[in-house]
């Protein structure tokens, strides 16, 4: 669709947006993506927010970023540094340059580096006229000016004017990478369909931004990024979060059960409760609660009269939520808890990522309160393990925590559909009228007591917090008793690990160091590890879903390797978890803690260090 | 998914005996509780509903035992959040029958936001509120609503705290109906907690309740022989609001908008005088007066005080979930996973 000079073939490629939080890189990264997906590439994308709604405009700390990584190959992770970076003031440039690639191309808006906004990023000079960005492509855009002059003779007030530049930029980009703009343009018809004037503008703008890129021929030659080799199948964008909540609805639907869920507001897992509440015609049932407790507490008076129950939150959430866990160990409810971790302690880092509730979510329970733990570990699989969590809860009649956390809840990529048909059945073991109903009788298999639901006539009984008498249920203080229940609902959890897949390896049977992981660090370490194993590295990957319990290959997998590294976003909680169980064990490690995913980089780094220890 | 009918209940044949479970009542010999307990057990009988339709939900306190001693479904669930616990079971299955069973540390201290949300919302149960101003189960510690200088184990020289009127309290949250009896007034109980249920939404009934071990006599005024008819008015909708000994003293509504105390024959105050009570009024303004009264400036009001009639949050769920059912193109889970941005590879 244009008169290109000469286009260069990628295997893949980074793409950083920044601006303040109110310039719109969110929406400009997700059209980008969104286009790049239809266009058939792989796609991982990667929100970097602050936590502000509008944090002061102009600073490094309200900087917004997206950034997202297509290629003609599977794509793992949202890229550790970016080809482009497409900075709409001095702040962003600040904050992003380091994530720059040497020799890659800076598009900046030159209309906002003033005298004041340069003070406010903390620039004594200005960067732009100095030598310091001599390395890369730069590409100064009057974007502003630009935008303005393009809209100078439509009706729209100067706000709305100064809005759309992120489109202008967008436009840019799109003719960088041979892009088609039907995609965005429909977009922009469909989100501002009553207002005309603004659909036009944005419109105007997208093509002058595409138009402005192609005369000062913005590279020396264009990118084109082929589509990738994808299993054939019917494909959608999905984020973490809404395939979070898709999930758990699937369960409800497999089940023949409806879906409540009892929620608090809570960032990074608010979308979740979001999506569900928007699914009223799908029947789904949802509660905003007074507090995070009243959140899992309506959920387990759900789960009580019958519903597939499910409470959303983070992990200050999970916190306040730990007493009604317990009640729901103790009452042997199905309950799906999920937990989307954010940094902590405290109110932490809201908007950022990290792997640090994991003992909170194994142990952080007054009283021996074993319930299982999975976890997702890619936007997409946040549907199969919200699947699993729901099948465990409903037929081991029990609380599920389900970890996920703010990188692969924000984070996007492209999915396959599946077929409900294709999902594996759900069986409730619901006690029926006539039944001899004793409340704490169990099946032999799983050790699950049955449900009777409330209104089913015959079967009224009282369940509550207080220690259970084996089999009859009634309150009992008996000595031996505590002893037979607390093993009981210990033993009961452990038995899940024969209804679970054994963690996958990556990698051969005999190579030298075993990378481990869990949740969302997934996708780095598989690149990582990729990448070594191409360079002819002896090295493979263990990355878990089921957390608690393991899956029972977990010790024969560990064992067979020479040396064994625990990555992960937090100061080594799994690797404990797992010398707890494998004392035999040498657990090397690799940590991080800075609210950011590792990079592909320093975990080849590590690992190729710990190839050459002896 | 399937939809939740609101279903008619078939007329059914029960006794008091059918709601008695098989577990020995462990409240202390005396305990207020016990003639709550049989209020109770009166009133469901009463009700014509089957009694697998009956959820019994408690806190954690004295009072919150109450699930383990009725032969219906019952949980007896965690300190203060009762009445979250009794939202959801309602929400989920609006066909139940909800008594909500908390006492005033359970319902007003650890469980107050739930409460008051649950109020708010109106979603319909009702809510037994025992209040004997004190906490009992951990043996005698003030409570929420313990009088002002009251001496308890962990108030030695009397507390310094100001007591909530629970009624206050639930018309700030604007409580639909509000209603107050005696844990020794039986039939007033059972009576107050079938009105409770017949309205749709959350009732409140809160029972002034004796504990005999640490707070003996707290409501000694209103429940003691010599001294009860002057310091009770039993509230009927659309009678005068007549009390005493001699039924000669009633209320009226001062100039400065408070209530005052007059006597029948007196002054020439004839009974035309004296104000009929409307607890069907929207307006709480009356409902706050009355309820505030307390003993020994007034007489502490009996019976139904307020009962406002309006939508129950559960019903507007299930018309809200029935009314976007109709218009959405969305059916099923598959609908979904394929709606919006899709595409193929080939």
């Amino acid at each position: 669709m244009s008169q290109k000079t000469k286009v260069i073939e990628k295997e893949e490629v980074v793409i950083r947006f920044s601006g303040d939080s109110g310039d719109g890189m969110q929406l400009t990264g997700t059209q980008f993506s969104d286009t790049s997906a239809l266009f058939g590439n792989d796609v991982a994308t990667f929100p970097d927010y602050p936590a502000e709604i509008r944090a002061p405009q102009g600073t490094v700390g309200g900087v917004s970023g997206f950034q997202l990584h297509f290629g003609q190959m599977e794509v793992n992770t949202p890229g550790d540094f970016a080809d482009v970076l497409v900075a709409m003031n001095p702040a962003a440039l600040k904050a992003n340059l380091k994530w720059v690639k040497p020799s890659g191309t800076i598009i900046v808006n030159e209309d906002s580096f003033t005298d004041k906004n340069l003070e406010k990023a903390g620039y004594d000079s200005n960067p732009l006229d100095d030598e310091n960005l001599s390395d890369y492509n730069l590409i100064k855009a009057r974007v502003t000016s630009l935008t303005k002059e393009c809209l100078k003779d439509t009706e729209l007030d100067q706000k709305s004017i100064l809005r759309s530049k992120n489109m202008f930029t967008l436009g840019m980009v799109y003719w960088m990478f041979d892009r088609p703009l039907e995609h965005t343009e429909e977009f922009i018809e469909k989100k501002f369909k009553k207002y005309p004037l603004v659909v036009e503008g944005n419109k105007m703008v997208l093509r002058a931004g595409y138009n402005f890129a192609r005369t000062i021929e913005a590279l020396p030659y264009n990118f084109s990024v082929a589509p990738a080799k994808i299993k054939k199948g019917i494909y959608r964008n999905i984020t973490g979060n809404k395939a979070t909540a898709w999930g758990l609805i699937a369960v409800a639907e497999k089940a023949g059960l409806e879906l409540f869920c009892g929620s608090y507001p809570i960032t990074p897992a608010t979308e979740i409760f979001q999506e569900l509440a928007a699914r009223k015609d799908l029947g789904v049932k949802t509660f905003q609660a007074e507090d995070e407790i009243a959140g899992i507490c309506t959920s387990i008076g759900a789960s009580f009269a019958g519903n597939f129950a499910v409470t959303t939150t983070s992990g200050p959430g999970l916190a306040l939520k730990t007493e009604a866990a317990g009640l729901a160990v103790m009452t042997e409810l199905p309950l799906v808890i999920v937990n989307v971790q954010r940094g902590g302690p405290s109110t932490g880092l809201p908007t950022k990522t990290e792997q640090a509730d994991l003992m909170q979510a194994i142990h952080g329970r007054s009283g021996e309160c074993p319930m299982p733990v999975i976890a997702a570990s890619t936007p997409s699989n946040c549907f199969e393990y919200a699947y699993s969590a729901g099948k465990i809860a409903l037929e081991h009649m029990t609380p599920v925590i389900l970890l996920t956390d703010g990188f692969i809840a924000n984070g996007a990529e492209p999915w396959r559909i599946p077929k409900m048909a294709d999902l594996s059945p759900i069986e409730v073991p619901f006690a029926k009228e006539g039944d001899n109903y004793q409340p704490y009788a169990r099946d032999t298999e799983k050790l699950a007591r049955k449900w009777a639901v409330p209104g089913t006539k015959g079967l009224e009984h009282r369940i509550g917090g207080l220690e259970k008498m084996d089999i009859t249920g009634t309150v009992s203080y008996v000595p031996e008793n505590h002893q037979v229940m607390t093993d009981i609902r210990s033993e009961r959890i452990r038995r899940v690990a024969n209804f679970i897949p054994d963690v996958p390896v990556k990698g051969n049977d005999d190579a030298e160091v075993l990378v481990v992981g869990w949740g969302g660090t997934y996708g780095h370490l598989t690149t990582a590890v990729r990448e070594l194993q191409a360079e002819g590295k002896s090295i493979a990957l263990a990355h878990f879903h089921y957390i608690f319990p393991l899956p029972k290959n977990t010790k024969e997998v560990l064992k067979r390797h020479k040396k064994v590294i625990v990555c992960e976003l937090n100061e080594g909680q799994f690797a404990e978890y797992l010398r707890a169980g494998f004392q035999d064990i040498k657990f090397n490690q690799y940590n991080k803690l800075q609210g950011l995913p590792f990079t592909v980089l320093e975990l080849k780094e590590r690992f190729n260090q710990l190839l050459e220890e002896k | 998914m399937t939809d939740t009918i609101l279903k008619s209940h078939s007329p059914v044949k029960l006794t008091p005996k059918d709601f008695k479970s098989d577990q020995e009542v462990r409240w202390c010999p005396g305990c207020g509780d016990h003639g709550v307990l049989n209020s109770v057990q009166k009133a469901m009988a009463a009700m014509n509903i089957p009694k697998e339709k009956f959820a019994v939900i408690s806190g954690i306190g004295c009072s919150s035992r109450f699930p383990y001693y009725m032969d219906t479904y019952g949980f007896h669930t965690i300190h203060g959040r009762a009445a979250a616990i009794a939202s959801g079971v309602k929400s989920a299955n609006p066909d139940l029958e909800i008594i909500q069973v908390s006492g005033d540390g359970d319902a007003l201290a650890i469980g107050g936001n739930h409460f008051i949300h649950a109020i708010r919302r109106n979603i319909d149960m009702t809510i037994l509120l025992f209040n004997n101003e004190i906490y009992g189960l951990t043996k005698g510690q003030y409570s929420p609503t313990s009088k002002q200088g009251m001496v308890t184990k962990t108030s030695p020289f009397g507390t310094i705290e100001q007591p909530f009127h629970p009624a206050e309290l639930a018309l700030g949250a604007q409580s639909k109906f509000y209603a107050r009896s005696i844990d020794t007034n039986i039939k007033l109980t059972t009576e107050l907690i079938l009105a409770g249920s017949k309205h749709k939404g959350t009732s409140i009934i809160e029972v002034l309740q004796n504990c005999v071990i640490y707070n003996d006599g707290a409501h000694a005024l209103i429940t003691d022989k010599e001294t009860k008819d002057d310091f009770q008015l039993v509230l009927h909708h659309g009678e005068r609001m007549i009390f005493g000994k001699n039924r000669n003293k009633g209320l009226v509504l001062g100039g400065n908008g408070k209530l005052i105390i007059v006597t029948i024959g007196e002054f020439g105050i004839s009974e035309q005088d004296i104000l009929i009570h409307d607890a069907h009024n929207p307006d709480p303004h009356m409902a706050w007066l009355l309820s505030n009264m307390s003993a020994p400036e007034y007489p502490v009001a009996l019976g139904v005080i307020r009962d406002v009639a309006a939508l129950s949050y559960e019903e507007k769920l299930v018309q809200q979930i029935k009314d976007v059912q109709a218009v959405s193109s969305i059916k099923c889970m598959d609908d979904l996973l394929n709606s919006g941005d899709t595409w193929e590879v080939k």
